[in-house]
């Protein structure tokens, strides 16, 4: 069995909301110095369902696969630290295109290399660009069908179970394989990469191929107009009596006063 | 510029259509009224005359519905939009930004070799051409984008948009449409939704929002209690959840719930800008943060510094007291 992982890497999402800069300019995000790129963390999550299938069919082969410039490499290396198997660099632009149909062009041309797969997985959206436009994309391309937004992923008999994540509960899919899933947050925490991986991880395949060889026409389907930094407007009132009680006091009185409760 | 058609992928209960489809229909109204176009919506899931009603005099000109409510498959209701949409030539299709708004949009993007933006707040025309405005960056960007390729297709955000107020004097017309089922790939094995009667965050006037600063479940059972008496429904942040102390629908946020009350208290959350997507709308926040410095006091009007544990119990006693 052959899983593919799809991943990105992206500036850090958690990073305080002070040190997010836009360059309006060029409507590009600022690097912020001493702040390393990570891999975008559903896709991490993405890795570990991966592992996980692994761990109950050995013989699966994980081959983690991103489009992105050279540092990019940074992110594999997570991957097979963790204890994926192999990687691709797919070349192109630093943080991939904003254009989702241009990423899921590159990607699926190059899914097609690799082929024959049974399963492919990534995040349910990149967490910076937040989208979430590429994965289905890339299904419908390579005309697999797809499942998102997974707590769970199983696979018997060729197929793949899926407990996904609705506005208000869960539902469990069955479809045949080959087959893309996107995995949600609540999928639980990713395992760090392991000294026994990380020591193998020099030692595994990693390829890289100029987009050229992909994907020479992949049309774009949008246009950045602009990428701004909304402004906050609001004051923050900060109350406190010399007590606990005192403070509630002073709020519920507040409230009460706007009539908000 | 020719007369565009809007279609808008409509949610409804049996009864009602959701808040966010009626945000869909003002800004399908929006884009369509210059050209002196038409807004259609679809509804194909559970409905009744009730449902078209309120989407006509909510601005729809027409809704398409399944005669039976067709169980939700990617496939099938990508099949069955898709095919409403060429035959009606719509040139902008407008879904909610809910799990299946999201799961629908970007499969039909590529269906029909259009464009898209998800995650979207607002949307215009300029020059003939769909303009989105939407969030990124976990809430701390706005992106404008120009969505070159017909049909344009956008996510809107819940909360974005005043749904217009409801004209009954509207008149429009149902049409029955059937669903394309020939395209199903995936087996339903198991489905299973909370009860969405009653209090719904999306929706309350008060909420009352927890996170990791509460230090374990026990610490919503408090802001239960406090909830009980304001009237209020309980939300959380998503390490709240996923540290398993609620469950996943009771996240708010990016990919959570957005929420727009005129009060939100957030309890020992910091203010994280992917949890301020989803709350930004409400038109008071109250932070109680024993940390100063936490990011929530940017974005809040009332701010407490101090130790919840010790706050919420006085602040219920003093409810009570005013209440008594
Ligand atoms: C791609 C992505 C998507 C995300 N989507 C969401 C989302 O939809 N929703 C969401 O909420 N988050 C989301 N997050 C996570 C987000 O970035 C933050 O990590 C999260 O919101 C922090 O949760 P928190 O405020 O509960 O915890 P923390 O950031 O740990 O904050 C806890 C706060 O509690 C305070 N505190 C501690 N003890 C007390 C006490 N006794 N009394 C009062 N205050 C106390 C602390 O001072 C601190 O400010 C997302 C993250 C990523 C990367």
């Amino acid at each position: 069995m052959k899983i593919l992982v799809c991943v990105k890497q992206i500036q850090d999402p958690e990073i305080a909301p002070g040190l997010f800069k836009v360059d309006e300019a060029s409507n590009s995000v600022v690097a912020v110095p001493g702040i390393a790129q990570v891999i975008s963390p559903y896709d991490e999550q993405a890795i570990e369902a991966a592992l996980r299938i692994k761990e109950k069919t050995p013989e699966a082969k994980v081959v983690v696969i991103t489009l992105g410039a050279a540092s990019a490499r940074d992110v594999l290396k997570h991957g097979l630290s963790m204890g994926a198997d192999e990687a691709v660099l797919v070349e192109g632009p630093k943080n991939g295109s904003a254009d989702g149909f241009v990423t899921a062009s590159v990607l699926s041309e190059a899914i097609k290399k690799l082929a024959p797969f049974d399963l492919i997985l990534t995040g349910r959206q990149s967490a910076d660009l937040d989208a979430g436009v590429v994965a289905c994309g890339l299904a419908e391309l390579l005309g697999i069908p797809s499942v998102n937004f997974a707590k769970s992923v199983d696979v018997s008999d060729g197929n793949v179970v899926v407990d996904r994540v609705l506005d208000n509960g869960f539902e469990k899919i069955q479809v045949q394989l080959p087959a893309l899933v996107t995995v949600s947050n609540e999928m639980g925490p990713a395992r760090k990469p392991n000294l026994r991986e990380t020591m193998k991880a020099s030692r595994k395949p990693m390829q890289s191929w100029p987009q050229n060889d992909v994907n020479k026409d992949a049309g774009a389907s949008q246009e950045l107009i602009r990428l701004y930094v909304p402004i906050k407007e609001k004051h923050c009132e900060i109350i406190g009596g010399t007590s606990a009680g005192e403070t509630a006091q002073m709020l519920v009185r507040k409230l009460r006063d706007g009539r908000l409760i | 510029m020719s007369a565009l058609r809007v279609l808008v992928l409509a949610e409804s209960s049996a009864t009602e259509a959701t808040p966010i489809s009626l945000e869909q229909v003002a800004l399908a109204r929006k884009l369509a009224e210059p050209s002196g176009g038409q807004v259609s919506a679809i509804v194909l899931g559970p409905r009744s005359s009730d449902v078209d009603r309120q989407l006509i005099s909510g601005g729809a000109d027409k809704v398409y519905a399944a005669e039976e409510s067709i169980s939700y498959d990617p496939d099938v209701w990508v099949a069955t939009i898709s095919h409403l949409v060429s035959e009606t030539s719509a040139g902008v299709v407008i879904f909610g930004h809910t799990s299946s708004g999201s799961d629908l949009a970007p499969r039909l993007a590529f269906r029909l070799s259009g464009s898209i933006a998800t995650n979207c707040e607002n949307a215009a025309i300029e020059n003939g051409m769909i303009v989105a405005t939407r969030v990124c960056y976990g809430g701390k960007a706005r992106s404008v984008l120009r969505l070159s390729r017909n049909p344009a297709i956008i996510t809107l955000r819940p909360g974005s948009l005043t749904p217009l107020a409801p004209d009954t004097s509207r008149v429009g017309e149902t049409k029955s449409i059937s669903a394309n089922t020939e395209k199903a790939r995936s087996k339903l094995l198991e489905r299973k939704q909370e009860d969405v009667r009653g209090l719904r965050l999306e929706t309350a006037k008060v909420v009352i929002g927890g996170g990791r600063g509460l230090g374990g479940p026990e610490g919503f059972k408090l802001l239960e209690q406090l909830a009980s008496k304001l009237g209020a429904v309980v939300g959380a942040s998503r390490v709240a959840c996923d540290l398993g102390w609620c469950p996943p629908s009771m996240q708010i946020g990016l990919t959570g719930k957005t929420i727009t009350p005129d009060l939100y208290i957030a309890v020992g959350i910091s203010g994280a800008s992917q949890h301020m997507a989803g709350c930004a709308g409400a038109k008071t926040i109250v932070a109680i943060n024993s940390d100063a410095k936490a990011p929530i006091f940017a974005d809040a009007s009332i701010g407490i510094v101090g130790d919840y544990k010790e706050l919420l119990p006085k602040i219920l006693d003093e409810i009570q007291r005013l209440n008594s």
